[in-house]
């Protein structure tokens, strides 16, 4: 069993004061208290960013990797110990520009890990540039006369790629976004769940007013397992139009399921050893 | 001083097309020679391509030690006029040259007293039952013929080669006995003169594993006990992951082709992290990409052993051919300092044992390992005695899976190696790129950063005093010249060193630590030093001046692909020992 100060280290965040990440910290520790997540069963991955902080406020073993690399890092941990609950923390500059081609692939490959994808659309340790996800013609700190560049979507991208869980959150409904990261967790498959995280010091669109204001939850009658549809839904985004929720969803292998020697004890439960390979040399006579 | 006259080797070349197998008619002939009591090496020059473009193999053949490649041919296969037109110019007197008789050869390149082998080759593939991937078939047989060879052992070869598929073997045996009946019909007052492959049956005959520097880190790592391997694609190391693909399942490790090179050293540091023992490998050109990677390995100090397989050329370079250009790379590469390993191995044994060892010193010092090895070595068939693993042990270190809730990661100690656990154990911790305290927590104050960063370095002076290997000296003690190299050189060197009574040669393998006083000794002592490098700049020497003082002025460098030649070597110890040989033939 977790508590909530079992999670705590001796670091108060230090993030700014109305950052989205805070409430994001939150739901993520919540679910781990409901879900049991220690450090005998999880292992967390952060990239750089303000996002990456979270491992110094967070009492769960951390890898605290480079700038867009946290998905392979994950990726290997999982392969390693498939028993471990691995949860890479990134952001929308760690994982759509510097980590692009890792995020696309290890969706397509499916790895049974869960991305938490800090969306805040811009660079903010880097104190305000455009990200992959800024919108055409905003001004920022590396566009003074508006952004030339076309944003990403990343829900969009993760379907695309082959994601089998995708699903959109807003950091400050906690109660949501822990039960999606709850969600996101359980799904054998890899799972992305994209958190609006306002930050409030350099972004002044995309503020906790304008989600307040423009988000809503799909309803029951939206069914995720479609995916023509999930694009459909997955592409809304607008005033009064951003869709929250679990956008898409589909039972498929995951990639370490799918691996013989897999099955049955995580690869590390059997201790590194020298091997006696005499038939393997006798084929090289 | 004696010039000893060389020794018997017997130099085969077979050259083709890309995809005319080439590659594997030469191995099969080095087995069927290794197997007969030869010792081998083999050369392969090829070109980025699959199909089209010049792939030939030479095939050096001694019953007394043959080490590296030849410059000249005693035996050619010419699978097609691009081999005789290339080739011609290396047929020493008395040569023989094998091809089709009816594929309108054109022969006038060729010098007088050169012995012409015309041979319907294709004809006799498909009488054989075959098209005309059977060429190589019949050439092996008629090679089996001139040689003296014993047929049954290349029919055991084939047997084992065809063993799931009874009607290509028929076709195959039936090709190989065609050549073999061909040139006893019609070569036999030919034959005479030429080199047997005949067993020596007065000594025992000791058995030899044919393979390259790919295949023995392959099996170096899985002999050590590697979990997981994580290697993208790239000439010259794709080998190493041909091998390591095929055998996962069977001992029990993960091999993943990763979406690039940055990933696959991520991967193998995350895998790393959790517990496993992890590799990749890459060359030059996906060692850029892995730098970053190289750095946070050193930061969080996770055990990576890494082989880089250094081909020619920045920029794509010269995909297929060889180089030691990356040395200097590899020591700096990263910025800021961390503790880093580097070894670099001379010939396919040492890449085997150099692997094994790689692992056990990312385990002990929790820091990548690099091994270099080059194209030569990652290429080229050598014969080798059966490797020895008795006295190996698998030693993970400083390790714990035991729960302590007052455990540090990151502990300050004498010899700057802490207690590394994993996750799912209990204990918590942060491998943290950032600077770190203890904890693994993120932190800039000026002392801990100080302290963290010596405890790190710290682990390069206990590596140096506890583990760290004196470099080879081969040769008498007392020499008029003395070689200094690293890396596949070592095998020409070697060879050339075989007629002159009065050079040693010193083999560098340690590259960081490096054994510099070891090297100062040997420097002060020599009378007269010569640098041998495939790279522009002489990197090793940088690094002897950088590490002793020493400036050695006298060098042989060379950048353009190929190999040093053992005639190569022999010409660069006439010509600093003040002579002239005539033909070096």
């Amino acid at each position: 069993m977790t508590n909530l100060a079992d999670l705590s280290t001796r670091f108060m965040p230090n993030w700014c004061p109305g950052c989205g990440n805070l409430p994001l910290w939150l739901a993520f520790k919540n679910a781990a208290v409901n879900e049991g997540w220690d450090n005998t069963n999880t292992a967390l991955v952060a990239g750089v960013g303000c996002h990456g902080h979270i491992v110094n406020f967070t009492k769960l073993t951390s890898f605290e990797g480079l700038h867009g690399r946290p998905v392979p890092v994950a990726t290997g941990i999982k392969l390693a110990n498939s028993r471990l609950n691995v949860f890479a923390f990134t952001g929308d500059g760690d994982c759509l520009g510097e980590g692009g081609n890792h995020f696309i692939h290890a969706c397509r490959r499916n790895h049974n890990i869960t991305i938490i994808l800090h969306d805040n659309g811009l660079y903010a340790l880097t104190t305000g540039q455009t990200s992959p996800v800024t919108s055409h013609g905003a001004k920022t700190k590396s566009t003074p006369f508006g952004n030339p560049d076309n944003p990403i979507n990343p829900l969009v991208i993760a379907i695309a790629s082959g994601a089998t869980f995708v699903a959109r959150g807003y950091a400050t409904d906690t109660a949501q976004l822990t039960d999606l990261i709850i969600q996101a967790n359980a799904h054998d498959g890899l799972s992305v769940v994209d958190v609006m995280q306002p930050c409030e010091t350099f972004n002044k669109s995309l503020t906790h007013t304008f989600y307040q204001e423009n988000t809503y939850y799909v309803d029951k009658k939206y069914d995720p397992t479609n995916k023509v549809k999930a694009f459909d839904k997955a592409l809304e985004f607008g005033l009064k139009k951003i869709p929250l929720g679990i956008i898409y969803k589909e039972n498929k292998p995951s990639y370490e399921s799918q691996i013989t020697h897999l099955q049955g004890a995580p690869l590390v439960d059997v201790p590194a050893d020298k091997r006696d390979i005499n038939a393997l040399f006798a084929s090289y006579l | 001083m004696i010039i000893m006259p060389r020794k018997n080797v017997f130099r085969l070349k077979i050259g083709g097309q890309a995809g005319q197998g080439v590659k594997s008619t030469g191995l099969t002939f080095a087995k069927f020679a290794s197997r007969s009591g030869f010792q081998v090496y083999n050369y392969v020059e090829y070109p980025s391509l699959i199909r089209g473009g010049h792939n030939v193999m030479q095939i050096n053949v001694s019953a007394t030690g043959v080490t590296g490649p030849s410059k000249f041919t005693d035996f050619l296969v010419a699978l097609n006029q691009d081999t005789v037109d290339k080739h011609a110019a290396e047929l020493v007197p008395g040569a023989f040259v094998l091809f089709d008789s009816e594929a309108k050869t054109d022969t006038s390149k060729i010098i007088g007293g050169v012995n012409l082998l015309p041979v319907p080759l294709d004809k006799l593939a498909h009488d054989a039952g075959g098209k005309d991937l059977l060429i190589n078939t019949v050439a092996l047989g008629v090679l089996a013929g001139m040689l003296s060879g014993d047929l049954e052992v290349l029919i055991e070869l084939a047997k084992q080669e065809y063993v799931d598929k009874p009607d290509v073997l028929k076709s195959d045996l039936a090709a190989i006995n065609l050549g073999y009946q061909f040139a006893l019909d019609n070569f036999s007052e030919l034959s005479s003169p030429i080199f047997k492959l005949e067993k020596d049956k007065t000594r025992p005959m000791e058995k030899r594993l044919v393979l390259n520097g790919d295949e023995a880190v392959a099996l170096g790592a899985i002999s050590a006990g590697m979990q997981f391997a994580a290697i993208y694609p790239m000439s010259p190391i794709s080998n190493i992951l041909h091998t390591l693909a095929a055998h996962q399942l069977e001992y029990g490790y993960i091999y993943k082709q990763p979406e690039d090179e940055i990933a696959a050293i991520n991967m193998a540091i995350g895998a790393s992290y959790a517990g496993a023992r992890s590799m990749t490998a890459t060359s030059g050109g996906g060692f850029c990409l892995m730098t970053e990677g190289y750095g946070l390995a050193g930061m969080t100090e996770t055990p990576l052993v890494i082989i880089e397989g250094m081909r020619a050329g920045p920029g794509t370079g010269f995909p297929t051919w060889s180089a030691q250009g990356d040395l200097q790379f590899v020591l700096h590469a990263h910025q800021d300092e961390f503790p880093r390993i580097v070894l670099a191995a001379g010939d396919v044994t040492e890449a085997f044992y150099m692997t094994m060892e790689a692992f056990y010193l990312a385990d002990k010092y929790q820091t990548p390992v690099v091994v270099l090895i080059d194209k030569n070595i990652c290429d080229d068939e050598e014969s080798v005695p059966a490797f020895d693993i008795s006295s190996y042990r698998v030693d993970r270190g400083k390790f714990t899976k035991e729960l302590d809730p007052e455990y540090k990661r990151y502990q300050l100690n004498q010899n700057g190696i802490s207690i590394r656990s994993v996750p799912g154990v209990g204990n918590f911790f942060i491998a943290n790129s950032d600077e770190h305290d203890e904890k693994g927590y993120s932190n800039e104050e000026t002392d801990n950063r100080n302290q963290q960063m010596t405890k790190r370095m710290k682990k390069l002076e206990t590596c140096e005093s506890e583990d760290m290997q004196q470099p080879l000296v081969f040769g008498p003690v007392d020499a008029d010249l003395s070689i200094i190299s690293w890396g596949s050189n070592k095998g020409s060197i070697l060879q050339a060193l075989k007629r002159f009574t009065n050079v040693n040669f010193l083999h560098i393998g340690w590259i960081n630590p490096f054994p510099s006083e070891f090297v100062s000794k040997f420097l002060a002592k020599a009378k007269k030093s010569l640098l041998v490098e495939c790279n522009y700049t002489s990197q090793l020497g940088t690094l002897i001046k950088e590490k002793t003082g020493f400036d050695i002025k006298e060098k042989a460098l060379k950048f353009d692909g190929r190999p040093f030649f053992v005639e190569d070597i022999e010409d660069v110890i006439m010509s600093h020992l003040g002579l002239a040989e005539g033909e070096a033939r």
